[in-house]
């Protein structure tokens, strides 16, 4: 039987028969495949951030290309959340709960310098909390201050591999995610 | 201060909304008092994008503190950046070359057009439509480009220095200006066609939010937010900075005071701000575009105060200095927090869905409030 890979990057192997083919994969990875594509981000811009974000999601860098357009504003119906903009004392544990409320498996895009570390923020201010990850788990982190849309919308691509990969958040690398 | 939902003694429901809520545009957590449909109070909370950015700014120098300012209303970031570096100029008495202040004018100008575009596209989404929304951004990408090429930033640009601008302007600026121009005034019709005169968009703005000229002055609004009542308040016009009282323009003035003055006000600037860098565009004069200063920079013992018009209103810095390298202290007057204090005022007695759209005609930048 001949065995080919498919042009599109869908888990699993065409065996092609008359009449129509059979695929074999296993469950996981087509599971995995169809979440990746279908991340649907929270409407959560704190600061500068957000605006670069609706940048992203307009006409010009459009990131429905791959599948993120369906901003949801309230967390129950959301899959990532994108961390844009400052995260300060009074707002952590707003984030915190926000995150608690969101379905399993969620992930997180800590977006900008304020988000990955505190940023401009990080000395001599009393009320900024020095990286998102304090807070919540973070998967993926885009440098900027704001990034541009091209740095979010690589984000995005990186945050699909990751999902795509299925692996656990901790066995994950940058090495793997290049392969 | 989460668990506030409930109801009251005389049986008023008291509903939050934000800190995350999409109508809020950022961060700010409103607690409104509802007698059935109709708001009774609004109580905005403050304080969840507090970044300290005052007392930061005590141990940063004269040079460093402006950068922290272009993350404070990061959509007049420019016209931010403008009035810090306005006010230490004023305690070096440094005089600005005639270069450096056509291209203050310009990129401030540019910056308004920007700042309003997206307000555009944000209040028609207020009001449930989503297309204007990519109509604004489509053109407001033009400027992020031209700002993009001359400053190095798409937003936050800390383009403005004590002294003059830190880079001369590119090549292309002129070009580039000038098509966009030629563009964006073909598509007003089009703004127009599809907000403006849409009935459905009036019903929703007219008479609904008015404030009156006296009470737009106790609360200290400035920017369209006070135009839109019939009160003159543009520091272009008022107080002049760098040679503002040269050009030709007219201050945008309505009387109605409701949500559908104030979106006319800002449209009206647009226009204003495409026949302000219609008269600079071509008259650059040549020359230094930054004045020579000292590498450190130090202020002597008194206190300066500068205000600029961004495109929420006056913006204000007060300087005191101990005759250091850092400022003694720094406060910021900004004008969406006056613009916020009338919230209460404006919001009473109108309907719960309606403050949505008042509050998207205020135009609020929720770090400009919080600092």
């Amino acid at each position: 039987m001949d065995v080919k890979k498919p042009m599109d990057p869908f888990p699993g192997q065409v065996h092609e028969t008359p009449g129509g083919g059979i695929l074999t994969g296993t469950l996981d990875d087509v599971i995995n495949w169809a979440r990746s594509n279908s991340l649907w981000p929270l409407v959560f811009g704190t600061s500068c951030c957000a605006i670069e974000m609706m940048s992203t999601a307009s006409a010009k860098y459009d990131w429905s290309r791959f599948g993120f357009e369906v901003a949801r504003a309230t967390p129950r119906q959301a899959d990532v959340i994108i961390i844009a903009g400052t995260i300060v004392n009074k707002m952590a544990p707003v984030l915190k709960r926000l995150y608690d409320q969101m379905p399993e498996p969620r992930y997180v895009i800590a977006m900008g310098a304020c988000a990955t570390s505190g940023g401009p923020f990080f000395y001599n201010t009393y009320s900024v909390v020095k990286g998102a990850d304090h807070v919540i788990p973070v998967d993926v982190y885009i440098a900027g201050c704001p990034p541009r849309p091209e740095a979010l919308l690589h984000a995005l691509l990186t945050l699909q591999v990751k999902v795509k990969s299925g692996a656990p958040r901790e066995k994950i690398t940058i090495g793997e995610i290049s392969k | 201060m989460l668990e506030e939902i409930g109801t009251t003694e005389q049986g008023d429901l008291v509903i939050n909304v934000g800190p995350q809520h999409p109508s809020t545009h950022g961060v700010l957590h409103l607690v409104i008092t509802l007698n059935g449909e109709t708001i009774k109070k609004v109580e905005p909370h403050l304080g969840y994008i507090h970044r300290s950015i005052e007392k930061m700014c005590e141990s940063l120098t004269y040079r460093q503190f402006i950068y922290s300012t272009s993350r404070m209303d990061y959509l007049s970031a420019h016209m931010n950046n403008h009035a810090c570096a306005m006010a230490v100029e004023q305690g070096l008495g440094l005089e600005i070359p005639a270069r450096a202040r056509v291209i203050r004018i310009l990129m401030s100008e540019l910056t308004r057009l920007a700042s309003h575009q997206l307000w555009w596209g944000a209040m028609a989404m207020d009001v449930g439509a989503i297309t204007p929304f990519f109509h604004a951004f489509r053109e407001r990408e033009m400027i992020n480009d031209i700002m993009e090429e001359t400053c190095g930033a798409r937003l936050t640009m800390n383009y403005m220095v004590p002294g003059g601008v830190m880079f001369d302007l590119h090549p292309n600026f002129q070009v580039k200006t000038k098509d966009f121009v030629r563009f964006f005034r073909s598509k007003f019709d089009e703004y127009d066609e599809l907000v403006t005169n849409n009935i459905i968009f009036q019903e929703r703005m007219k008479n609904v939010g008015r404030i009156s000229a006296e009470d737009a002055v106790s609360f200290g609004c400035s920017g369209p937010v006070a135009r839109a009542s019939g009160v003159s308040s543009d520091i272009r016009k008022l107080a002049p900075y760098e040679g503002y009282d040269q050009l030709n323009f007219t201050e945008a003035l309505e009387t109605a005071g409701d949500n559908y003055a104030r979106y006319l006000v800002r449209m009206q600037e647009m226009r204003t701000s495409l026949s302000i860098i219609d008269q600079l565009i071509d008259n650059i004069p040549e020359g230094d575009f930054q004045a020579k200063t000292k590498a450190v920079l130090k202020l002597p013992k008194g206190e300066y105060y500068s205000r600029v018009e961004t495109a929420r209103g006056d913006f204000g810095v007060y300087i005191v200095s101990e005759g250091g390298t850092t400022p003694y202290r720094i406060k910021f007057r900004s004008p969406g927090f006056s613009n916020l204090s009338a919230l209460d005022h404006i919001a009473r007695g109108c309907k719960i869905g309606d403050l949505v759209a008042i509050m998207g005609s205020l135009d609020l930048v929720i770090p400009d409030i919080d600092r």
